[in-house]
């Protein structure tokens, strides 16, 4: 019994202590960088000013003199929005689907779906780049918007079939006894119940839409650029410039905290759906 | 707030923003990939001017130096069409320009052809055509602080002999007050690290490949220059110098903790200690000399639409004229102005004036040799213009830091750096 006490008065005191120092931990890039941002390039590289330091807007100022940011700003809203909408539009139908009326072959399609995240996004870099000018799309919205759909698509997939398997199918099963018919069934039923599920994993994808790199770089020139972009694009041929782009990065994934912030009760609640039975 | 009402605020505001994105009508424009270079970040506001003369707007967009260079490729590759004016370096100018990606430059009387730096204009040109037009050029030297050499007693002269260059760091250097006899690259990269060694090599005597074209690091010359500068920078530099380049040697410069520094001419106009004095880079005996020359250049792509107007535009962007536009405008000035392109710019007194590394970068770009030798037979300095050598002189980059941080022996490291480019350039067919 004794033993029992000590572990129990170890873990009350240890448990905060270690949530506190994973926090602080992955709290501490965020806190650098926008520290940094208010330091001039010279004093971010100077030992002594690491703490200590005369602030200064500079980097900003220079951010918005010398680029567009809210054209990229505005283009990051429109793709991450509308391919969240997409991908919600696509992904809830097919969950239901496969968590509802499974066949013996959902499984394997699951799986497969999985795997083509495992496909390096270099490997068809000329492809798409061929096919998206063939077609009229390069730097188009439609055309981010729809890459980004396609690159979330499996994991939306994955994680709403996840939420729709913790709902009974019972339920369901009611539904459809005083007469629902199958939009019915997802509009009345189904959204309402997983709406926890549904809003994290929105809220996750529209997070994964903004912080993509790869493709919005390459397949953008100016219309349809994102805040990527502009990041890329302060990497100078010297060197990294640290003041200057931590003020591009932090203005970059602010909106992201933001939205993050607020929408936290939603995003825990969804993540631990059907964690506690 | 709901998260409801958040996602309807924010499709919302994308339509809005949409609508209005598309509002946007399409006049003659053209499209510019540019290198986050300072230069090139002032002329978006110069060029205000240009585009309030002739009408055709600018959109410009700055680009990672990787990612251009993968943009630019992919773009050609695909048909083109993605960029009217784009930067690239004197590394590729020559090899795209044989390989029919960027079109020829040729230019009216006005333009004065003969006014721009024979060095520069030679690195961006194959077979004597001239395919970028260069709006900022540099090459290497010494740049020490006179107070010290003078109070340790120690004189650096213009193509010193390294060994004296060595005698000088030991005689300037002080840890104890902070301050480091040497400090010079050491961060892992072709255009990093490399950018210093080859030059060191070259004034070994040494060279990347021989006239086949075989790896030639194994040889007695890169031998003598690696244990030369692994010794110069282990015992002078200051430590960790294995993860400092260009930028923060500059910081390290001006917080007053390097002696002597040999870099990028450019360099010299972001020094902000008194005291600093100038030398032409040392040299072991190679008659080719050993200071490095780039230049960031304007090209057009093949492929664009807009050739024409593009040509016009770069014309104009690397004029002597441009040169006095940025002088005369009220934000910038002529320590503002691009060096290292044209000898006229040199010519101005007000230059001079604010500019007292003038005459040293001059006489650096004047002096730089990168044409091919018996000595070296490829065209570069402190790089070799064929498209292999990015890879080559990356994976070389890390044996060599890792010989300067003691992780390897000298020998270890260049064995290791023999068998990494002899398998790339076998497998590239040469």
């Amino acid at each position: 019994m004794a033993i029992v006490a000590h572990t129990s008065r170890f873990g009350k005191i240890s448990r905060p202590i270690l949530a506190w120092a994973v926090g602080l931990l992955f709290f501490f890039p965020i806190f650098w960088m926008v520290l940094t941002s208010f330091k001039t390039d010279a004093d971010a590289v100077k030992p002594e000013f690491l703490i200590f330091f005369t602030p200064t807007l500079e980097n900003y100022l220079n951010m918005t003199e010398n680029y567009d940011y809210w054209r990229f700003a505005q283009n990051s809203v429109i793709t991450s929005v509308f391919a969240t909408l997409f991908t919600l539009a696509v992904g809830i139908p097919c969950a239901y689907a496969m968590a509802f009326n499974p066949s013996r072959g959902t499984k394997d399609i699951l799986m497969w779906m999985l795997s083509t995240k495992m496909l390096p996004a270099a490997a068809v870099l000329y492809p798409m780049t061929f096919l998206t000018k063939s077609l009229g799309l390069f730097d188009t919205h439609f055309m981010i918007i729809l890459v980004l759909s396609l690159i979330n698509l499996p994991i939306v997939v994955w994680m709403l079939f996840t939420y729709f398997k913790e709902i009974p199918k019972d339920i369901i099963e009611a539904g459809k006894m005083d007469g629902v018919n199958t939009w019915g069934e997802v509009t009345e039923i189904l959204i309402p119940l997983a709406w926890g599920g549904i809003a994290s994993t929105a809220l996750l994808c529209f997070i994964f839409c903004w912080n993509e790199a790869y493709w919005t770089v390459r397949l953008t020139t100016t219309e349809a650029a994102t805040l990527s972009k502009l990041i890329e694009g302060n990497r100078a041929p010297e060197g990294l410039f640290f003041g200057r782009l931590s003020a591009v990065s932090t203005a970059a994934v602010g909106p992201i905290v933001v939205l993050g912030w607020f929408c936290q009760k939603q995003l825990v609640q969804g993540l631990t759906f059907g964690a506690v039975k | 707030m709901s998260l409801k009402s958040i996602l309807s605020a924010a499709t919302a505001m994308s339509l809005v923003a949409a609508g209005g994105a598309m509002a946007d009508g399409h006049s003659k424009s053209l499209t510019i990939a540019i290198v986050n270079n300072g230069h090139m970040i002032n002329m978006q506001k110069v060029a205000e001017a240009y585009t309030e003369e002739t009408g055709v707007q600018l959109e410009w967009v700055s680009l990672e130096e990787g990612v251009l260079r993968e943009q630019v490729t992919s773009d050609t590759a695909t048909g083109g069409g993605q960029y009217d004016v784009i930067n690239i370096g004197m590394q590729e100018a020559p090899i795209w320009g044989q390989a029919g990606w960027i079109e020829p430059l040729e230019f009216g009387a006005g333009y004065d052809m003969d006014d721009m730096l024979p060095a520069i204009r030679n690195g961006l040109s194959a077979d004597g055509t001239l395919y970028a037009a260069p709006f900022y050029g540099e090459s290497s030297m010494v740049m020490y602080r006179k107070d010290l050499t003078d109070a340790a007693g120690v004189t650096i002269s213009d193509n010193d002999s390294w060994d004296n260059i060595k005698a000088a760091a030991a005689a300037i250097h002080d840890p104890d007050n902070g301050v480091y006899g040497a400090c010079l690259r050491g961060k892992p990269g072709w255009g990093d690290n490399m950018a210093f060694i080859t030059t060191m090599v070259n004034s070994f005597g040494g060279a990347w490949f021989d006239a086949d074209f075989k790896p030639t690091l194994d040889s007695d010359e890169w031998n003598a220059a690696i244990n030369f500068y692994v010794d110069l920078l282990g015992t002078y530099g200051p430590p960790g110098s294995e993860g400092n380049s260009f930028n923060e040697i500059l910081a390290l410069y001006n917080e007053g903790k390097c002696g002597m520094w040999i870099d990028a001419t450019i360099a010299a106009s972001f020094l902000d200690v008194e005291g600093v004095a100038y030398a032409q880079s040392p040299n072991a005996g190679n008659p080719v000399g050993a200071n490095w020359l780039w230049a960031w250049a304007m090209a057009v792509p093949a492929g664009t639409e807009n050739a024409a107007e593009a040509k016009a535009f770069i014309e104009w962007a690397t004029s002597k004229d441009y040169i006095k536009a940025v002088a005369d405008h009220p934000e910038f000035g002529w320590g503002s102005v691009p060096t290292g392109t044209r000898a006229s710019t040199y010519a101005y007194p007000e230059f001079q004036e604010v500019a007292g590394f003038a005459a040293a970068e001059l006489a650096a770009i004047e002096s730089a040799a990168p044409e091919a030798t018996d000595l070296k037979p490829y065209v570069g300095v402190q790089f070799a213009a064929i498209p292999e050598f990015p890879e080559v002189g990356s994976a070389v980059a890390q044996e060599m830091a890792a010989a300067l941080s003691g992780a390897k022996s000298v020998e270890d490291a260049l064995a290791a750096a023999q068998d990494a480019a002899v398998s790339i350039m076998e497998e590239a067919g040469y």
